[in-house]
């Protein structure tokens, strides 16, 4: 394959022809930065939303409890409904194998947070450990709530990312006790949240420390939940409408009273989210497959030019002795070199240019627009392919047209 | 070194098919001087074009250097082409983008003779032409003539056994034309077996023997009374 001497032949006709060389190089370098820039945009798109939507798990289902607005079964409106420690049982007892993640919850809002004179103050949770994944958070140092921690009502605390900022600056929060409300907790963990800052500055302490410290009984404000990722929408809309049904019953609530509890299923949401989701992706590989199909014309076009135009060149080789298949060789051999110098080049530049506006981007709602490399290496690969088949078909015919046919050419 | 047996070649032209070579007996020995005379349509390029294997003859029989020449694919035939003919034509046919010497040194690299050995050679002939200072020029930095004397230094450069010229001095003036002339006939002197094809007398009447074809036969075949020199 590498012959000096085949190569120089290609390196001269190329140097020789700058004209039809640059511009079949310049119909691929463009089309290739034009596949890069748009995948990449689209790709920007993509990850905003990605960014925006992240920020709780996408199967969670929240409920809440509020006032009656109508009466029901002789109870009066306007009466407030509380959830205690036997609804945690009763939704555990009947939807157990459709729950992935269950937590009950106790907030408190504003608490005060003191650390050696550095205070300020937070939103205190009482969990259980099935909160973490839930909220999508992650762990950074130390751990989270254990079952441990729960049964022990242990005065522990995790803490978010912006809390250790807060109260501790550079340093580690680990082991430290911070005082809430006048009483000490030890952080035996600090998180970050994809949620974002809000749900960096909370603080989350046992479910049990919580309700004896804060309640003193056994209620409970609100229920956090996963459902088995396996559900498909419809199926976790189905029970989230069978959750409040029987919540409903247990709370003797009118099943038309949209106010006294409220179950929030995040999978309307998502649904959306994904067909939107699905959209861009749709959008992003039509401009994708528009911009390659636009190059592979132009590579195609100018090859069938190119070798037309050369014709009477072929035919002068091939009666000085050159064989069909040199030829054939000689046609492929530059397309593809061509073709693959000048895809790189549009790669390169196409790659630098998002970078350097990457990220002046972001107010657009394009958060880091970049391609994957295997996307472009394997347009840039469709491109040479397509430039081969394209001089490839001509070149053969050129290749056979008998000698004589190919001098009479004009 | 071309012997022609009852030769015939016909184009399709559309339905109908246009007999051009109307079965040719034909001889030329080694190191003959031959023109090929005849007014347009008399067959005599078809003749040229198959005699130097660009084109092909549908019946008879062509032995080239001995060799039967049938069916012969393009490889064979480009491989043939390099080893036993060198060709001239009207139209010079140099390649535009290359200078003199790499024009010339062309057929070397199909050849596939080294490039140093190449441009030795190459330069060898062009010398023989007397171009040697127009080595670095492009076809279109020289003259009609000079182009022409690229062209028969290519035609030479692989030593090739037959000199095929198509109206090697269509396009040249008479003063150029006779000098390109007299360039073949030193070529022919030096053992070169050179056949041209022409539809000019005088051109012809250099050679040593005239063949004139009319309507696709032989009409006559003679030595011109030229003494030789």
């Amino acid at each position: 394959m590498f012959d000096l001497d085949r190569w120089r032949e290609i390196f001269q006709t190329l140097s020789k022809n700058k004209l039809r060389t640059i511009l079949s190089g310049f119909t691929i370098a463009f089309a290739i930065l034009l596949f890069t820039l748009l995948f990449g945009i689209g790709n920007g798109l993509k990850h905003s939303f990605e960014r925006e939507f992240a920020g709780d798990a996408q199967n969670s289902v929240y409920i809440r409890s509020g006032r009656t607005t109508k009466p029901y079964k002789g109870l009066q409106s306007g009466r407030k409904i509380q959830f205690k420690n036997d609804d945690t049982y009763f939704i555990n007892k009947e939807f157990e194998d459709k729950i992935q993640f269950f937590s009950p919850n106790i907030e408190r809002r504003n608490v005060q947070a003191v650390y050696k004179g550095e205070q300020n103050r937070y939103t205190v949770r009482g969990v259980y450990p099935d909160y973490q994944p839930l909220e999508s958070a992650v762990i950074q140092d130390g751990r989270f709530l254990s079952v441990l921690d729960l049964k022990k009502r242990a005065k522990v605390i995790a803490i978010g990312r912006l809390v250790e900022k807060d109260l501790f600056g550079e340093l580690s929060a680990m082991g430290k006790n911070i005082n809430l409300d006048g009483i000490s907790y030890k952080v035996i963990g600090v998180f970050n949240d994809p949620g974002g800052d809000g749900d960096e500055r909370h603080i989350y302490t046992p479910f049990t420390t919580a309700q004896g410290m804060y309640r003193n009984n056994d209620e409970i404000d609100r229920f956090g939940l996963t459902y088995n990722p396996k559900l498909s929408v419809d199926e976790s809309l189905a029970f989230t409408n069978l959750l409040t049904k029987l919540l409903k019953e247990k709370h003797n609530i009118d099943p038309r009273d949209q106010s006294a509890l409220r179950v929030q299923n995040y999978a309307e949401g998502t649904k959306q989210v994904q067909a939107i989701m699905m959209a861009l992706n749709v959008i992003i590989l039509f401009i994708g497959i528009g911009t390659l199909i636009a190059g592979v014309i132009g590579i195609s076009n100018i090859m069938v030019y190119i070798v037309k135009e050369r014709t009477k060149e072929f035919g002068i080789r091939k009666a000085i002795g050159a064989t069909p298949k040199s030829i054939i060789g000689m046609i492929m051999l530059e397309s593809i070199f061509v073709t693959a110098i000048a895809g790189y080049a549009g790669l390169l530049i196409g790659v630098f240019i998002l970078k350097a506006i990457g990220d002046s981007l972001e107010k657009y709602f394009i958060v880091n627009p970049s391609v994957e490399t295997y996307v472009v290496v394997g347009a840039t690969i469709i491109l040479i392919i397509a430039g081969t088949i394209a001089g490839y078909i001509p070149a053969k015919r050129a290749a056979r047209i008998k000698p004589i046919e190919a001098l009479n050419d004009e | 070194m071309i012997i022609i047996k009852d030769l015939h070649k016909s184009y399709p032209m559309g339905k109908d098919s246009l007999h051009v070579l109307k079965g040719l007996n034909l001889e030329i020995k080694e190191g003959e001087f031959v023109s090929i005379m005849g007014s347009s349509g008399s067959g005599k390029s078809t003749l040229l074009n198959i005699i130097g294997l660009l084109d092909t003859h549908d019946k008879g029989e062509y032995f080239l250097n001995g060799q039967l020449i049938e069916n012969l694919d393009e490889k064979k035939a480009a491989i043939l082409r390099n080893k036993f003919l060198g060709f001239v034509f009207q139209s010079f046919n140099l390649i535009t983008y290359k200078n003199a010497l790499e024009n010339v040194a062309l057929p070397l690299y199909y050849k596939g003779i080294g490039r140093k050995e190449r441009q030795k050679t190459a330069m060898e002939y062009l010398d023989k032409v007397g171009l040697t200072d127009w080595a670095n020029h492009l076809p279109s930095e020289l003259s009609g003539g000079q182009k022409q004397r690229v062209a028969i230094a290519r035609a030479l450069v692989t030593n090739p056994k037959v000199v095929l010229a198509d109206e090697p001095t269509g396009a040249l003036d008479s003063t150029t034309s006779h000098s390109v002339m007299e360039l073949l006939k030193e070529i022919n002197r030096e053992g070169m077996t050179v056949v041209v094809i022409t539809h000019e007398e005088d051109i012809a009447h250099e050679t040593d023997r005239i063949i004139r074809l009319l309507d696709g036969v032989i009409t006559s075949d003679e030595r011109t009374k030229k003494v030789k020199v």
